[in-house]
């Protein structure tokens, strides 16, 4: 992310640029105007500013809104390294080096919320994650278009909602008289404060977690699954596949970019199981399967105003989601040559 | 069951040229797959049809379970209810404003910037590039992003709910992406006639971006509708609250007290009775219900324009 790389990518790109085009219609040669071409980033600082200062003009008040309000406070972390006092100095006042590092390492609570953080994260993975591409392929076998239509539209509603409307909506459904026990109490079951109990935590979670994301999910299978050459079927069919070996052996070869691409976004973003909806619907009653990283920071930091200790696992847990979507992707450009850069 | 239907078909579609599309075992298939996309709509929709149902049916069927898909006791004297709360109102006028005002910014901050970084021959560009796609992977964390807001002395203001989302990466990518597509030789046509980069934006690329500038700004404003989270996290004055707020208040049973420290008490006490909090549930979703239908493919298309690498 140095800016001498990026610039060195920009003057490398340039060059590959054709020596002046000699049709009107070539897109990479010299036009009428000379600039709007990229040949031009050759000229001078001097006068690409002069060329160019409206442009610079419109980009400053967006780039300086990002360093204030992104790059302020991920310089802001400092703090976890500084003992900082509430209302105080943004930057902390006096260093105190690894303290809250080893505190938290330290701190049994904490391993308990990663544990949790990596459970939940992992089932919402394991759920979330194929879900979207088995409905995706049940859509694209539909023929009626307007039923298709139908059932994207409502599928895809869910999503629009706010999570305070879904964990509502979940309250509503898991109470001791809601419909989920009613269906308990009639097959003879007995009715179960579900939000009550710790074990029933990550069901709850990871299931209106599917119910809300599970058709808006299928968008972008279904715009690769339309890209599949529709001659590959043609050739599958005339060697004798069946709709399921077509299905296997050309539509799922056909979506892998899409899946690889998203899988490896999900797996880089694991760990940031989402915090609004935890902080909804968990309660101390279920906190032994339900508190997560971001939670338990929010507590610390914000209810118990111990700021530094937040910081330093917020740090930890940014740094662990850095180098995770990296790593993965890392590993998919090698394995499969999907990358999402 | 139905996979084996399937797989049975191989034998006899093997030696068929056209194949076994149509063949028993797809369609018998195909009559699950409908049965079954039924039912997932069925499922997809039944929250909204309980408390729908719930919002018009008497509070004591409510609490006693009664009421499932349809109205028991049908009245509408908890939306007379919930209608004559002055907080409700304020909330809900506190929502419109967030998100008019919230929107504007976001969509004058992302086009502009957007429009400058899909300028290919701009020097720097790829390190103005960087700097925005960096924050998509890393981000200061819960507490860095509350101390600058308390240090800007933005807490309990409009501007802590509607500022810090202004600039959504992911948004300022697909517009970006779609500026980079529109034909070069319009701007160039417009640089002859004399225009400068302010022009060619204005005159030139707005009007010819409309769809996706409708898609942006559907986006923008559903977030910051459906936020509840700064407004809780950076205001601690009630008449402040946005509607999202106001409700999770009452889920939680909190409404009167508007501390952060009750944040961690919540329970689901039946402290407001479920209808009530029913007809805030149909009240704060009938906005984005409304327009749903008429832009929803705006939505699908900016996901997929999304989907363009940056």
């Amino acid at each position: 992310m140095s800016a001498a790389h990026a610039t060195g990518d920009a003057l490398a790109t340039t060059v590959q640029a054709p020596p002046g085009g000699t049709l009107p219609v070539q897109v990479d040669g010299e036009g009428p105007t000379r600039t709007l071409r990229p040949k031009d980033r050759k000229v001078g600082w001097r006068k690409t500013m002069r060329r160019d200062w409206v442009l610079y003009a419109m980009a400053l008040v967006p780039v300086l809104f990002l360093l204030l309000f992104r790059y302020v406070p991920m310089f802001g972390n400092i703090i976890a390294f500084r003992r900082f006092r509430p209302g105080g100095n943004i930057w902390g006042d006096e260093w105190v080096g690894m303290r809250y590092v080893q505190l938290f390492l330290n701190d049994p609570n904490f391993w308990n919320v990663f544990a949790n953080t990596a459970i939940l994260g992992a089932l919402t993975l394991l759920f979330c994650f194929p879900l979207p591409i088995v409905l995706a392929l049940l859509l694209n076998e539909v023929r009626k278009k307007a039923f298709k239509r139908v059932v994207q539209s409502i599928s895809y509603l869910p999503h629009f909602l706010s999570v305070v409307i879904v964990v509502g909506m979940v309250m509503q459904l898991l109470s001791l008289h809601g419909t989920v026990n009613q269906i308990v109490e009639a097959m003879g079951g007995e009715a179960i404060p579900f939000l009550q109990r710790a074990e029933w935590f990550r069901t709850v979670y990871v299931g209106s977690e599917v119910w809300q994301t599970v058709g808006w999910g299928t968008i972008l299978y279904l715009a690769a699954l339309s890209t599949v050459d529709a001659s590959l079927y043609e050739a599958a069919r005339i060697d004798g596949a069946n709709r399921w070996r077509q299905t296997w052996h050309v539509t799922l070869p056909g979506i892998r970019p899409t899946m690889m691409t998203l899988l490896i976004l999900n797996i880089g973003t694991f760990l940031n199981v989402g915090f609004e909806k935890v902080l909804l619907l968990y309660n101390p009653l279920t906190y032994a399967t339900g508190d997560v990283i971001s939670t338990y920071l929010y507590r610390v930091g914000l209810v118990s105003n111990n700021f530094s200790y937040a910081t330093a696992i917020g740090l930890f847990q940014a740094i662990i989601g850095l180098v995770m979507v990296l790593s993965a992707n890392f590993v998919s450009r090698r394995a499969v040559g999907a990358s999402l850069w | 069951m139905t996979q084996s239907a399937l797989t049975s078909t191989s034998g006899s579609g093997g030696g068929m040229s056209i194949g076994p599309r149509d063949s028993r075992g797809y369609k018998t298939f195909t009559w699950f797959n409908g049965t079954f996309l039924v039912l997932l709509c069925g499922f997809m929709l039944y929250p909204f049809i309980t408390v729908l149902a719930q919002s018009f049916s008497s509070a004591g069927a409510v609490k006693a379970g009664l009421v499932n898909v349809w109205p028991i006791g049908f009245n509408i004297d908890t939306y007379k209810v919930v209608a004559s709360s002055d907080l409700f109102w304020t909330s809900y006028r506190n929502t419109v404003v967030y998100t008019l005002v919230g929107t504007t910014i976001a969509m004058v901050l992302t086009t502009l910037l957007a429009y400058v970084l899909a300028k290919r021959h701009l020097r720097g560009r790829k390190l103005l590039i960087g700097i925005a796609v960096f924050t998509m992977f890393f981000n200061g964390g819960l507490i860095p992003n509350y101390v600058l807001i308390q240090n800007l002395g933005l807490k309990n203001t409009m501007w802590a709910v509607v500022l810090p989302g202004a600039i959504s990466v992911f948004n300022l990518l697909v517009m970006k992406s779609f500026f980079e597509n529109l034909p070069l030789e319009l701007e160039e046509a417009a640089q002859i006639d004399g225009l400068g980069w302010w022009g060619i934006f204005r005159r030139i690329v707005l009007p010819l971006s409309k769809a996706v500038l409708a898609t942006m700004i559907l986006f923008y404003s559903v977030a910051i509708w459906n936020d509840w989270f700064a407004a809780f996290l950076y205001m601690d004055k009630q008449e402040l609250f946005p509607v999202t707020l106001y409700l999770r208040n009452m889920i939680a049973g909190a409404s009167s007290t508007a501390s952060q420290g009750a944040a961690a008490a919540g329970s689901t006490k039946e402290a407001i009775s479920a209808n009530i909090q029913a007809v805030t549930m149909i009240l704060t979703i009938i906005p984005i219900l409304c327009i749903y239908p008429f832009v929803q493919r705006y939505f699908v298309s900016g996901v997929m324009l999304g989907s363009v690498k940056g």
